[in-house]
């Protein structure tokens, strides 16, 4: 199971860093399907099956789809600066980066000891995880479906055309 | 090497190389995606605990983020395209319409 979840592991990894280093929008979004698909791969071997299910619906499923539309919609950004090689605020990011690894470094060797890796008795499973969220954690699970109306609506109010304002020609 | 140190050590790898994207990059679109990825980065982490102490309260919280993930990507995105139609690109730094 070690080795698989390292070849995984990997795998979601490159997808990452692809993520970050392509020059098209449409292959960020591309490599950011394979790493959620790949966490998903990782939540089902850390006895979270349900999560693994949320997590290819919502993510690969929904998010990667609304991100893909709005590439559609408004094209790609010929200023970036990954397609003018290292400038200053580049080398700056990467620089901060080799820092924030660092630290996460640093703390992360002196904690690994904690936690003995029992794993759960019932498992992540739907069963498990939904008693869990309509027991204990009804009210945060009341304020979560709140939060996505308020969303919704105010996704619609901030994308509606405002009134007086001329519809779009279409370009190119 | 234990398998939950090397989930642990892999959230913390995909969390740095979204940081640095968000950094690196000057397209809004782009930033969006790295954001997400670091959001990710955390759920794993939160579901590698949660497998450590051996309960479910680490799996609970991952729910809420993704809830919380799905909302923040349509609002993101409602801004973006309202920003798209003033200014007609998503290079950030576009986005100064607070700066005097």
């Amino acid at each position: 199971m070690s080795v698989f979840a390292f070849l995984i592991g990997a795998l979601s990894l490159a997808a990452a860093i692809g993520v970050v280093v392509s020059a098209k929008p449409v292959h960020s979004a591309l490599f950011l399907m394979a790493n959620f698909a790949t966490l998903a791969i990782l939540y089902v071997l850390l006895d979270a099956q349900f999560l693994a299910a949320a997590q290819v619906i919502i993510y690969a499923g929904g998010i990667v789809i609304l991100i893909l539309f709005v590439i559609m919609l408004i094209g790609h950004d010929p200023a970036d600066h990954s397609q003018q090689g290292l400038t200053r605020p580049a080398v700056a990011s990467l620089v901060l980066g080799l820092i924030l690894l660092a630290s996460l470094v640093l703390q992360l060797t002196g904690q690994l000891e904690l936690g003995t890796g029992g794993g759960i008795a019932s498992g992540g499973s739907p069963a498990a995880v939904g008693t869990e969220l309509f027991t204990r954690f009804l009210l945060p699970f009341e304020f979560v479906a709140i939060l996505l109306l308020v969303a919704l609506i105010g996704a619609l109010i901030m994308g509606r055309r405002e009134s007086g304002e001329p519809v779009e020609e279409p370009t190119g | 090497m234990d398998s939950n140190n090397l989930f642990l050590v892999l959230g913390a790898l995909i969390f740095v190389v979204g940081a640095t994207g968000v950094l690196l990059r000057r397209n809004a679109l782009i930033i969006f995606m790295c954001v997400e990825m670091m959001l990710n980065s955390v759920n794993l982490s939160l579901i590698t605990l949660s497998r450590m102490w051996g309960n479910l309260e680490g799996q609970i919280f991952v729910f809420v983020i993704m809830a919380v993930a799905a909302a923040e990507v349509a609002i993101g995105l409602a801004i973006l395209i309202a920003h798209n139609r003033h200014v007609r690109n998503i290079n950030i730094e576009t986005l100064n319409l607070l700066r005097n």
